[in-house]
């Protein structure tokens, strides 16, 4: 089992519906969030091209981020969904300098704190909270082992898709798909 | 600064209100010592949710309001069985909570006491309050008559307000929703097919081929329907045509982008109509079967050729023709979307009579892909007895100048309060409803004179904005979460009748708008208006006229009902259009007996003053403008506004990205805020743009106060449209100062 | 021209507007576990060659240090921990994968043999402070002893630990040599940060680590030749840094896209005036050069090298940590 999520960036508008449900859900408290939105721009005035990008925690395979927790907080569970036990998290701040999408932050309560994919959710046989509420609909989730699912067959769909900062070695399990703008 | 001296604008917080002055930032994270043991949210399967209507925005998304195992509410989740929404809430609706937990919103009632400087505002219970706006109406009534007191109010707290005002005998009421907003497309779209677009508008983007948005800048504006629509659109490969002089979210997904220059788009309709029309591209039998006045149409648009509009324009006139072309290929599953806001530049109801004639020459209006026909249940109203006849009602002082006037004109009511008004009929007292009207209506200065004009002012809210500070009596109303309103039996694909229930007790000492409004009618003496004790007995009643009752309404939230009448004109058969001619009117016989170019014509607008820029104003998907602006889920998704620059004009002003400024409008008005910058290529450098609802004044809103900058300050010029008294508000050029201007009195 | 901007959601303290989680505990952290390292190291190893009694700063004198910084350093780690209270789920458990665990582990064994080494010394330390009249360093001196004597188990614990000081010394070499590269390679770890994944920043600050303890037994040495030998292995050890430095640069600026623009901070970015004007001019140069001026025989006061290399060493760690954090692969 390996969950992933795909997002299609030609009809993301941006609106950040995927970063409110995820805060009312799971209590993010106010000034914090589990995911995040970016706008890329290239071009000049009026040969412009544009994309939003919904943007949250990787849950990669390779998860440094839980390589370098000292006490085990950080790990992962089945279908590699990546968690924190918060009271085994001291707070240190490594897994936050270990990730390379900056996905992770200090709850105010101490321990840090990130996407979990829902996996409450997930759990139940639905999807996390930004995917079912996306008002664009541009936002898919599953399991990539299994064909069928939504997500499996999205990327079939598309294979030119593509995930955020390849380089950085963590194989990320979020895709998005439909032309990048490269600039 | 106007100097105003007998309704001052209170800033001083009231008496035992300062203490919660700071709690606002302190109570407002969801509590977290409670949750410490149970970190995991709760399964939707196993608490209690409650149906609700949304009231962020007016797009009345039918959903479920979720509690969490402590009973508290925890979320908002769209109803899967509504049309409006498919089971999913824009990101507004999604941070309907914030508007429940913010700490900032009213608490009592308020009633003013002391004069100018030392005025302030005193906690009052409902019956004082209650006791002296009943006085205070009463007292206008004798000396001036009932209509003499105006409403000026919006959303689900209006029905409750007009009411009670055509109970005692007013019919001067208004909404802002219509002259600075829908009004002039009300009666473009009424004087071409005899009536006027519902929301949501009937347009079948599922199905369309082809889309064309003039100005609408969908996916900014987060009207949840149409933009899952829209999406779908996208998805199935629809060309989408924006005509737009900012690249929008909407025109960064189009096949085709106009970057037209601004107040030049009639000049573009019409030559999409000539197009259509000589290169013999709409749709013959169409409008051969259901429209009147095609060869008036023809000769009039003879000149109005797409190299004349390239002119107009400064649009390439072959990418004119393209979209031109586009659109008839996708003929007749193509809808030219009417639009919101469509007080623009004065000549708003002929440009929309523009994009009316287009969509009837190709054949979309009652066809797949482009105009569904929707239909509602009729819900029966509540048997009461006839409403007394007013003396004069808004009629008499709008429709002499204003002969399409389809409803009450906000700015034309105002001014009628004025001290040097000329109108028939003068307004002597507001109630104010569920709209901030300092930040709604242009002209701000008249609007504060004409408030310290009146014999008294009644602000019925639920949040601290700008107009609550100038009120004599402050009503404080809950939000929908804590209330019953209206049901909702809105115009669409399927007829559906949705329910909204409290999900909560009101908070502090708010209560629901139609107590309000029954308590102030008991007080009149008006009784025999409201025969029902309570809310719920009034829908039990309704409901149970067409079927179902309340207790079922509130297990389902929303039901479905079969259609009546078929969803699109059946192919080839006959159809009555609701205009004097029976047919969709090219020519409008409506316009021309009233006065009015009876087809649309270019008028050209006062371009640039050098060194200074149009302000084009806009919406953001995570706000609501001035009524989410506090909220604290969403205002944590944007903060403020920025003001957007092309790279050729910071050049010119030498700024930098970031950097704070400050704008003065032509009538040397400045922004009391600074704004930030934002040196972007997406707006055409002739113009600068930024979200409408920022640069709020009112200290009590905590989060919002001084955050980005105010445009409604700097929209102190506007054309008025002849049709409709509705304000034109995109006439405004900005200058940009790089230093604080000098005499600056903030009001709060 | 392209623009790449948040539209929500990244507001939050310590991630906007780029990471910065480790404040000013981390660095000090660093540079204590460095100058430890270094002092343990250079005392275990003078000690292992039979020089105990000729060079008492280095191998007695200056052990003092470690344990009294170790032990500052793990109250200002603990302090900058986010979740303090659970503070001890570090030593419930052992992550062979995470380098901090290992860091955790290393640095609780260095503090126990930090404390047990100049424990074994405490008679020749007060013999020292008595010979060179330092009354106050007598007492407390003294009252240690007494200490020792008075409770049983220590003194166990002490009389064997001197007995087996060879033991101790090259456990010192070991775990000083592992401390001193972990403070390195704790950064390198990290490649989701592009001015720390490199294989050149483990040895470079092992070497600056080694070169501030040198440094400090410097400053303490009251011996002339001591002084000597220690300005020379720190001349040395500056030169070792500078080449390391310039090698590491040379990479990141052949090096991927993300570690090009890491490097651009510090070649005529907003951290070049800094790195380049003090750390390498005040904390390396300089020191280094008054260290041959009075290697050829000029008389310079030994503070000031020390000082600089000390300071220049804090600093490094502090510019590293800080620079590190803003260098990033997504913004």
């Amino acid at each position: 089992m390996r969950y992933a999520m795909a997002l299609d960036i030609t009809k993301c508008v941006g609106c950040a519906d995927c970063v409110v449900a995820c805060q009312t859900e799971n209590n993010v408290p106010i000034g914090y969030s589990r995911d995040w939105i970016v706008e890329k721009v290239s071009g000049e005035y009026p040969e412009l091209k544009l994309h939003f990008e919904s943007q949250r925690c990787n849950h990669c395979d390779t998860h440094p981020c839980v390589r370098v927790c000292p006490t085990g907080a950080s790990h992962v569970i089945e279908g590699g969904i990546v968690k924190v036990k918060h009271n085994d998290c001291i707070g240190c701040g490594a897994c936050i300098e270990a990730c390379p999408y900056e996905a992770r932050y200090f709850h105010p309560d101490g321990y840090v704190d990130k996407c979990t994919f829902c996996d409450h959710r997930v759990a139940d046989g639905l999807d996390p909270a930004c995917v079912s509420v996306c008002p664009t609909h541009c936002m898919f989730f599953g399991d990539l082992d299994d064909p069928e699912s939504p997500v499996s067959k999205v990327l079939r769909e598309n294979p030119e898709n593509f995930v955020l900062a390849p380089e950085s070695g963590t194989k990320p399990q979020v895709y998005y798909f439909k032309e990048r703008l490269h600039f | 600064m106007s100097k105003i001296t007998r309704r001052k604008f209170i800033k001083i917080s009231a008496a035992g209100t300062a203490t919660l002055a700071m709690s606002g930032v302190i109570l407002d994270s969801t509590p977290k010592i409670a949750d410490w043991f149970d970190k995991t949210p709760a399964k939707e399967s196993e608490v209690e949710r409650t149906p609700t209507i949304c009231d962020v925005c007016f797009w009345k998304c039918s959903a479920w309001v979720y509690k969490n195992k402590k009973g508290h509410i925890q979320k908002i989740i769209g109803n899967d069985l509504d049309p409006h929404s498919n089971g999913r809430l824009c990101p507004r609706g999604t941070g309907g909570v914030g508007m429940y937990n913010d700490n900032d919103r009213l608490k009592t009632p308020l009633i003013r006491v002391g004069e100018g400087d030392d005025a302030t505002f005193k906690e009052a219970t409902w019956d004082e309050a209650l006791d002296l706006v009943v006085k205070k109406m009463n007292e206008v009534i004798e000396k001036y008559g009932p209509e003499s007191i105006a409403l000026f109010n919006h959303g689900s707290t209006a029905p409750h307000f007009e009411h009670l005002f055509n109970s005692f005998g007013s019919e001067t009421t208004a909404e802002p929703a219509v002259a600075q907003c829908l009004g002039s497309r009300q009666a473009g779209y009424y004087a071409t097919f005899g009536e006027g677009i519902t929301t949501p508008e009937p347009v079948d983007f599922v199905n369309s081929k082809a889309i064309v948005l003039i100005g609408n800048h969908i996916g900014e504006n987060m009207h949840n329907g149409l933009v899952q629509d829209f999406s779908h659109a996208v998805e199935n490969g629809a060309s989408i045509i924006v005509v737009d002089p900012r690249y929008s979210t909407a025109a960064s997904k189009a096949k085709i982008w106009l970057p037209i220059k601004p107040s030049t788009d009639i000049a573009l309709l019409l030559a999409w109509i000539h197009i259509l029309i000589y290169e013999d591209l709409y749709d013959k039998n169409y409008v051969e079967k259901y429209t009147y006045g095609f060869e008036q149409l023809k000769s009039h648009v003879a000149n109005f050729t797409p190299e004349w509009a390239a002119k107009i324009t400064e649009l390439d006139i072959n990418l004119i023709k393209k979209a031109a072309y586009e659109m008839a290929k996708a003929a007749p599953a193509v809808a030219v979307h009417p639009g919101r806001h469509t007080a623009w530049y004065g000549d708003d109801t002929q440009r929309e009579r523009a994009s009316a004639i287009l969509n009837a020459l190709l054949g979309a209006w009652g066809r797949k892909g482009g105009f569904y026909l929707p239909e509602k249940i009729n819900v029966p109203k509540y048997p009461l007895p006839h409403y007394p006849e007013p003396d004069w009602t808004w009629q008499d002082i709008t429709k002499e100048k204003y002969r399409g006037a389809i409803a009450g004109v906000t700015n034309i009511i105002r001014d009628a309060s004025l001290p040097d008004s000329d109108a028939k009929h003068k307004v002597k007292a507001w109630f104010v409803t569920a709209t901030n009207i300092l930040q709604s209506i242009p002209e701000r200065e008249k609007t504060l004179k004409a408030i310290d004009n009146l014999e008294f002012l009644v602000v019925v809210d639920t949040m601290p904005a700008d107009i609550v500070g100038y009120a004599d009596i402050v009503l404080p109303e809950c939000t929908y979460l804590e209330r019953y309103d209206d049901l909702r039996a809105s115009k669409h694909k399927i007829p559906t009748v949705a329910l909204r229930m409290p999900a909560a007790e009101p908070k502090n000492e708010t209560k629901p708008g139609w107590w309000i409004a029954r308590e102030l009618g008991i007080r009149l003496g008006l009784e025999k208006y409201y025969p029902w004790k309570d809310y719920e007995e009034l829908l039990d009643w309704q409901l149970r006229q067409i079927g179902t009752s309340l207790e079922e309404m509130r297990k389902e939230g929303i039901k479905q009902f079969e259609r009546k009448t078929p969803l699109y004109i059946p192919e080839g058969s006959e159809w009555y259009f609701p205009t004097a001619t029976g047919k969709i009117e090219l020519y409008s016989t409506w316009l021309a007996n009233m006065g009015y170019d009876a087809m649309p014509k270019y008028k050209s607008h006062e371009d640039n003053p050098p060194g200074f820029y149009r302000l084009i104003y806009g919406r953001a998907p995570m706000h609501t403008f001035g009524r989410t602006i506090n909220n604290p889920n969403l205002n944590d998704l944007m903060d403020e506004n920025v003001l957007w620059v092309n790279p050729k004009v910071a050049k010119i002003h030498g700024l930098k990205n970031g950097q704070e400024v400050w704008l003065q409008n032509q009538d040397n008005i400045t922004s009391d805020f600074p704004i930030k910058v934002r040196i972007t290529e997406r707006i055409r450098h002739d113009s600068v743009f930024m979200v409408h609802g920022f640069g709020q004044l009112n200290k009590k809103m905590y989060r919002a106060y001084g955050k980005g900058a105010a445009d409604y300050k700097l929209l102190s010029k506007v054309e008025l449209d002849d049709v409709t008294g509705g304000t034109g508000m995109r006439v405004n050029f900005v200058t940009i100062l790089t230093e604080k201007p000098q005499k600056q009195e903030v009001e709060s | 021209m392209g623009e790449k901007l948040i539209v929500s959601g990244r507001n939050i303290e310590g991630l906007y507007p780029h990471v910065d989680v480790w404040g000013f505990g981390i660095p000090l952290y660093l540079f204590i576990g460095g100058l430890a390292a270094g002092i343990l190291i250079f005392a275990a190893f003078f000690y292992l060659k039979g020089k105990a009694n000729e060079m008492p700063v280095t191998v007695k004198i200056s052990t003092i240090i470690p344990p009294i910084i170790i032990v500052l350093g793990l109250l200002f780690l603990i302090g900058d921990l986010h979740h303090k209270m659970y503070f001890w789920r570090l030593m419930t458990t052992f992550e062979v994968k995470s380098p901090m665990s290992w860091g955790a582990w290393i640095l609780v064994i260095v503090l126990i043999l930090s404390i047990l080494w100049p424990f074994t010394f405490l008679k020749e330390m007060r013999e020292f402070f008595v010979q060179n009249n330092r009354k106050r360093w007598v007492k407390w001196v003294s009252w240690l002893e007494n200490l020792v004597e008075k409770i049983g188990f220590i003194k166990k614990i002490v009389d064997y630990s001197v007995k087996k000081r060879k033991y101790i010394a090259i456990l010192l070499i070991i775990f000083g040599i592992a401390l001193g590269i972990y403070t390195g390679i704790l950064l390198s770890a990290f490649n989701a940060r592009p001015l720390w994944n490199n294989s050149v920043l483990g040895l470079l600050f092992l070497t600056s680590g080694v070169s501030t303890g040198a440094a400090a037994i410097m400053w303490l040495s009251n011996n002339h030749e001591e002084k000597q030998l220690f300005s020379k292995i720190d001349l040395g050890l500056i030169g070792i840094e500078l080449l390391l430095i310039f090698l590491m640069f040379l990479g990141m600026n052949w090096g991927s896209d993300a570690q090009q623009k890491a490097a651009e901070m510090f070649l005529g970015g907003e951290f070049t005036a800094i790195f380049w004007g003090i750390f390498v001019m005040l904390g390396l140069i300089t020191p280094g050069f008054l260290e041959a001026l009075e290697l050829k025989g000029y008389k310079v006061p030994i503070a000031v090298p020390a000082f600089l290399i000390l300071f220049g060493g804090l600093l490094f760690r502090v510019i590293m940590v800080v620079a590190g954090q803003i260098s990033t692969f997504t913004f």
